[in-house]
């Protein structure tokens, strides 16, 4: 088998006695030894602990029979709270900062069977499209390692890509799990707004922060769903929706399936490969009976300006708790206002600095008015264009991306141009909406592109429906690169 | 609504007194560059002025369903030499769990 591993292949292998945990995880840790120097998609390892947590569930396998990610490797970003695993989000600020609980996503995949290997590189605090704003460096794309991964769950993206490990989690405020996920050849949903609990994720834009999957393929990612789904006592905003079988869902029938195509906002600045790898990549949906049916998404276009509106003013709250108090750096001063801003000073980067700062003046008496509440209106918009589209359709298709994955350096100048990276991605965070990426093809450059489905909220199932289907008629999610094999 | 007076460029000065809002000191080799960068943003974001949205609510939350409630249960909280680990300065002198910060009132 010329691929790595999938998830379920990875959890049937363990269950059935095939592989031991034990095992599993040895070939797991010591690829990350070998491509991680050249890759940097993780900050921390867990070896010890991973190889005394499989050795646990090796020890105990008839407990661990119908556990949905029995010996399964998983990667963490780092921005999710692992009780004793220092958890750094990529900022000076925290690069001490060891939790003293697990995130509930964390405590639900343990009792899956999951194994942690490790924490993964991203954006500081999340803020970013290519990792290239991590305090310790950026990832590096396994298809061409001089190329950005994405971001800002970019580290969980390589991990996959690289054949690292099977599964990894990735979170999202605009895009950060889909954009990276198909800028590396792999599967990334973000789930429905409230659908995952957020408690020990580290708030960026509370009313956008989602947590979700990266992947080889769809049904791993609705094994994974399934896992992590569901409400929580410790977040109240983890709706108690019920938590169906994703698995269940995943028919391979897509007949009289509506596929909604936004074909106007396709219309210009997308990359000619991408915009035929997408083309092609609905003709084969057609071709196992769904329709096509264009609709009209006409304040999408609004959803970067809209976006940097509503996630800065957030940030520049949740980011306020970084003051050298409680936790994390404390540069100090014998005045406290001089120690605040002289930690923060030190502690953030650049484009944290830009978003606090943008985040500060928007909300700022007088511009209140004119920024953030036109924003969250013209969010409105964006939420009732969705919803009249989703009158006439199933799904909505089109790019992830705008351009495949650009070179290490190009953009970090110009955080406009890095932006709009996000172009296709934002809205649903802002609509709340589930949306996936699956990989749909290559450039000409060998360059992987993905295909974003996106959904009603908490329709899941269909999107996964829909991505597992196209799955079943392509090769495009057993491309690897040559790092994720040798 | 507000008469939109939107800075056509972002000063230094602006910059400066934003970062102090926002606890930020700022490297003065810093200041230029967030306010060219910042002008460059803005003038971006301008474009949601055309849009009408006259009578159109905002939205906070996205989705349904929010706030969930539960009930209001006493449950332990984190043990407080762990949670002082992480403190960069604190006291636990006096049975009592402390973080320690520089003199406030003289």
């Amino acid at each position: 088998m010329n691929r790595p591993a999938t998830l379920a292949e990875t959890r049937d292998a363990v269950v059935s006695g095939t592989r031991s945990a034990v095992d599993v995880c040895r070939e797991a840790l010591a690829h990350i030894e070998s491509a991680d120097p050249s890759l940097h998609a993780f900050h921390t390892v867990t070896a010890e602990r991973a190889l005394a947590r499989a050795a646990e569930i090796d020890g105990n396998r008839s407990a661990f029979r119908d556990a949905p990610l029995a010996g399964v490797p998983v990667a963490l970003k780092d921005n999710i709270c692992t009780k004793g695993i220092r958890t750094t989000a990529s900022s000076r600020t925290l690069e001490t900062f060891v939790p003293p609980y697990d995130a509930t996503v964390v405590s639900r995949l343990h009792a899956a069977g999951a194994v942690l290997v490790g924490k993964t590189n991203c954006d500081e605090f999340a803020m970013g499209s290519s990792t290239e704003n991590s305090a310790f460096g950026p990832s590096r794309n396994p298809w061409a390692t001089d190329r950005i991964p994405g971001g800002s769950s970019g580290g969980s993206a390589v991990a996959v890509a690289a054949g690292m490990t099977p599964l990894a989690f990735g979170s999202e405020t605009g895009g950060s799990i889909r954009q990276p996920a198909a800028m590396c050849g792999v599967f990334g949903l973000k789930p429905t707004y409230g659908r995952v609990s957020r408690y020990g994720l580290l708030a960026f834009g509370s009313s956008l922060d989602q947590i979700g999957p990266v992947t080889r393929t769809a049904r791993d990612a609705a094994i994974a769903l399934g896992v992590t789904a569901g409400a929580d006592p410790a977040d109240s905003t983890a709706s108690h929706e019920p938590v169906p079988d994703y698995t269940a869902a995943l028919t391979g029938d897509v007949r009289g399936l509506r596929v909604g195509l936004p074909s106007r906002i396709l219309d210009s600045g997308v990359d000619a490969d991408i915009l035929r790898a997408v083309t092609t990549a609905i003709d084969v949906l057609r071709g196992r009976g769904a329709s096509v049916v264009d609709v009209d998404l006409p304040h999408a276009k609004y959803a970067i300006p809209v976006y940097y509106l509503v996630a800065t003013a957030e940030a520049s709250s949740n980011l306020a708790r970084y003051d050298g108090v409680r936790y994390g750096l404390r540069e100090p001063q014998p005045e406290l206002g001089a120690m605040y801003s002289r930690t923060r000073e030190r502690g953030f980067g650049a484009e944290v600095k830009r978003r606090i700062m943008l985040g500060t003046y928007v909300l700022s008496a007088g511009y209140y008015d004119a920024y953030y509440l036109k924003a969250q209106q013209v969010r409105t918009l964006i939420l009732r264009d969705y919803a009249q589209a989703f009158e006439r359709v199933d799904v909505v298709a089109m790019p992830t991306t705008p351009t495949p994955p650009f070179r290490i350096g190009e953009r970090v100048s110009d955080p406009l141009q890095m932006y709009l990276a996000d172009i296709f991605t934002v809205s649903a965070n802002l609509a709340g909406l589930p949306a996936v990426s699956v990989p749909c093809g290559v450039t000409a450059e060998h360059l992987p592109i993905g295909l974003q489905l996106t959904g009603r909220a908490f329709d899941e199932a269909t999107v996964l429906r829909t991505a597992d289907a196209y799955e079943r008629d392509t090769p495009w999610w057993k491309q690897a690169p040559a790092i994720a094999t040798r | 609504m507000l008469a939109f007076a939107m800075p056509a460029e972002f000063t230094r000065a602006q910059v400066e007194a934003i970062a102090a809002l926002a606890q930020l000191e700022l490297d003065p080799s810093e200041a230029d560059t967030f306010a060219r960068q910042l002008g460059d943003i803005l003038a971006y974001v301008d474009q949601l002025q055309q849009v009408d949205t006259s009578g159109v609510p905002p939205t906070t939350y996205s989705g349904g369903a929010h706030g969930e409630d539960r009930p209001d249960r006493v449950v332990p909280s984190l043990p407080i030499d762990e949670v002082l680990a992480n403190a960069p300065d604190s006291d636990r002198s006096r049975g009592g769990g402390f973080f320690k910060v520089p003199r406030v009132i003289g």
